[in-house]
């Protein structure tokens, strides 16, 4: 035998050669899944630390001015809050104040908030994130020390931005006022909408898809066409949304046809549109995970129920729209989700740029939780980055929970076979 | 005989017991819904051919504005009836690319190190923390490229070189919104390989990165290209990254440092306000959007061309 031995001399020649760029590459490839993981934390520490942090106030008037008789302002009864309104407010502002809601129906806590929404009037001066409040305390005393020289009266207080007042406050055009209440509202109303709409008519397309359709062209043409509008850019689904609801169908969206119009309203840009619109965005989502939910019940059901005399409908309704049901769920959830932080479409379909008042029907002009937190974002001032980090973490946690319970779905009803 | 005379049928008396196939109206009126709700998609791509069409041929018919300007003209200024669609093309081009640029190394190593290295523990650790990644709204991210990659582009590079508004910060966010469709497709690729493959290669004194690289990703690689252009077609599409952080104004710009407006970003921009029909800016935004809707619906049939035509068929 003649072996030769070059090849195998060359083979472990190079073989320390190729480990070590194997190991370098196994570094590689783990430092790039660590990146994308810093990158996630970065992310939710960046909102973190906006969210809490000293914020300089200047007050309008000096609360301490407002004590009566040595009893500080926070410590007065609702009637001495009420009088001190009369006082300081025009005729026609505390009178409005008090058509909305008498002033002795209201609770002491309201009438403060008023008193220092309407007269303190408390204005962010400057405001420092989480991190710079911790390690630059010093810095920002002085910073403030020398705002005392031209403001008199400089509050330093270290805040959190998001409070259930920030949560239960309408939208306000004053940083410290503002809050997400019309927003949360409307998100809710838009994605109820969207859901009564799509998920009827999604899953319905489901079952036709995989229950009904035959292998022809015109099956084949609805199921492609299914998976293009998937990928179709939301903001396209908003363009077709203000040419098809905001205009075109007006009389509908604007509630005219139904008489209950409001004047404010009339353009046709309303939660209804909005959720029309969210709903043929999320529509082809649905249907591609309620088609796989169906799919995957198991033909010998189908067979079963056939066998024993039920029509195919029955079949269908009793066996194995059950079975899919978790995973239909599911994948709704997850759709709904997607639709929740959309933002791109609904600018486009028109959401207000400031509404105070809560939405009361589908007719109502709206805005939501990811366009608020766009118009805050855009804001040049760092108070209204705060809010906007406030309002992202209240938009986190709402997803959050939404996709636990799509997780918890399935697992308590997921059936193997 | 009577025998003889009896009517052979009678002899499967279909009639009395109804074994024929009967019309259920019922059955019927349900089928016709459900088709109505499978068809109804077919209504949504009709309706954004149809209005995209019609305004975006109403902008055409202007006299301010011509098919061949609007394709080559540099400038996009509606105040002086310049319509030109490259500087808002450019500054999608170059936010897509530096996104690619991020998302497709690192969204391939991520794909490859889940399938081809991670233990199982881990990767049941990791593939839910990239859902996430995937499952945050794109204006958080846009949030995200202001005040946090911004600031470091800045005092990496300097104040006077990078601007408040750039494409870099906005294409780099938008690049870690997309690893993660990359990777989850592509690893599907990889995971749909069969494992013979790798054992044969294993037998023939291959390292685990020559396995990886040599064998595992050529058999997979139209499963990733088809990720890779889902996720440029992504890249063109997405809109709230770029309005928040690169900038508004058209500006025509090669430097990743200045800010340029997006054609996503300004059909945001311009739909803001309350626009008014049949203004040239309202028609213009239907154009632009054409033009969106065309180049990202070729590339996802392109990448679905790539999936049937390029797939390897393993036994």
């Amino acid at each position: 035998m003649n072996r030769p031995a070059a090849p195998e001399f060359e083979f472990s020649g190079n073989l320390a050669a190729r480990n070590r760029s194997g190991r370098i590459w196994h570094l590689v490839f783990q430092i790039s899944t660590i990146i994308g993981i810093l990158v996630l934390a970065a992310l939710l520490v960046n909102i973190l630390d906006s969210t809490f942090g000293y914020v300089a106030y200047e007050a309008g008037i000096d609360p301490e001015s407002l004590a009566v008789d040595g009893i500080s302002l926070e410590d007065q009864s609702r009637d001495q809050l009420a009088a001190l309104l009369q006082e300081r407010l025009s005729f026609g502002a505390y009178n409005k104040l008090n058509d909305e809601k008498p002033f002795s129906e209201r609770s002491k806590a309201d009438v403060y908030s008023l008193v220092i929404q309407r007269i303190v009037k408390y204005d962010v001066l400057e405001s420092w994130a989480l991190w710079e409040s911790l390690t630059r305390r010093g810095e920002i005393l002085a910073e403030v020390e020398a705002l005392r020289a031209e403001h008199p009266v400089v509050d330093l207080v270290f805040v959190s931005w998001l409070t259930p007042d920030f949560m239960a406050r309408p939208q306000s055009s004053e940083a410290v006022n503002t809050g997400v209440r019309t927003a949360i509202l409307g998100s809710l109303w838009t994605i109820l909408i969207t859901i009564l709409v799509a998920f009827p008519l999604g899953v319905g397309a489901a079952i036709y898809l995989e229950e009904y359709a035959r292998d022809n062209w015109l099956n084949r043409l609805i199921q492609t066409n299914i998976n293009n509008l998937a990928g179709v850019p939301s903001i396209i689904y908003g363009i077709l949304g203000l040419a098809l609801f905001v205009r075109a169908m007006s009389k509908l969206t604007s509630g005219e046809l139904f008489g209950l119009a409001d004047p404010t309203t009339a353009t046709g840009r309303t939660l209804l549109s909005a959720g029309l619109t969210l709903a043929l965005l999320v529509l082809p989502v649905i249907i591609i995970n309620a088609q796989e939910a169906i799919r995957a019940v198991p033909q010998s059901l189908r067979k079963a129920g056939y066998g024993l005399g039920a029509t195919q409908w029955q079949t269908i309704r009793d066996h194995v729209l059950p079975n899919a049901l978790p995973g239909i769920l599911t994948g709704t959830i997850l759709a709904v989700s997607r639709a929740i932080g959309e933002t791109a479409p609904l600018v486009v379909v028109g959401a207000s740029t400031a509404i105070s008042f809560d939405p009361a029907s589908p007719f109502s002009r709206f805005t939501t939780l990811p366009i608020q937190i766009y118009q805050w974002t855009a804001r040049p001032q760092a108070e209204w980055r705060h809010l906007a980090a406030a309002a992202i973490l209240v938009l986190l946690v709402l997803l959050l929970s939404l996709n636990a319970s799509a997780i918890l779905l399935r697992n308590r009803f997921a059936r193997k076979y | 005989m009577t025998i003889q005379k009896m009517d052979p049928q009678s002899a499967y008396p279909t009639k009395a017991i109804g074994l024929h196939k009967r019309r259920r109206w019922g059955e019927s009126a349900i089928q016709s819904l459900l088709f109505f709700a499978g068809f109804f998609s077919i209504f949504t791509t009709v309706g954004i051919v149809y209005e995209l069409g019609k305004e975006a041929w109403l902008f055409f018919r202007l006299p301010e504005v011509n098919l061949w300007k609007f394709l080559t003209g540099t400038q996009w200024q509606p105040h002086i009836n310049e319509f030109g669609i490259l500087p808002l093309l450019n500054a999608t081009l170059v936010t897509t690319a530096i996104a690619m640029a991020v998302a497709i190394p690192l969204g391939l190593a991520v794909a490859v190190y889940l399938s081809e290295y991670a233990s199982l523990k881990a990767r049941n650790t990791l593939k839910p923390i990239l859902e996430v990644l995937a499952g945050i709204p794109t204006i958080v991210y846009g949030y995200f490229a202001l005040t946090f990659v911004t600031p470091i582009l800045r005092s990496i590079f300097g104040r006077d070189v990078v601007d408040i508004y750039n494409t870099a910060s906005a294409g780099l966010v938008m690049g870690v919104l997309i690893l993660p469709l990359i990777a989850s497709i592509s690893e599907d690729a990889l995971n749909a390989v069969p494992r013979s493959l790798r054992e044969a290669a294993y037998g023939l004194g291959a390292t685990k990165l020559e396995v990886a690289v040599k064998v595992v990703l050529p058999a997979a690689l139209s499963g990733i290209a088809a990720a890779i252009i889902l996720g440029i077609s992504r890249a063109i599409g997405e809109t709230m990254i770029v309005a928040v952080a690169a900038g508004a104004g058209p500006n025509f710009t090669f430097n990743p440092f200045k800010g340029a407006e997006t054609m996503t970003g300004h059909i945001v921009r311009i739909s803001g306000g309350d626009l008014s029909y049949d203004s040239i800016d309202y028609n213009s935004i239907f154009a632009i959007g054409l033009m969106l809707f065309v180049l990202t619906l070729s590339l996802n049939i392109i990448s679905q061309r790539i999936v049937r035509r390029f797939r390897e068929v393993y036994e």
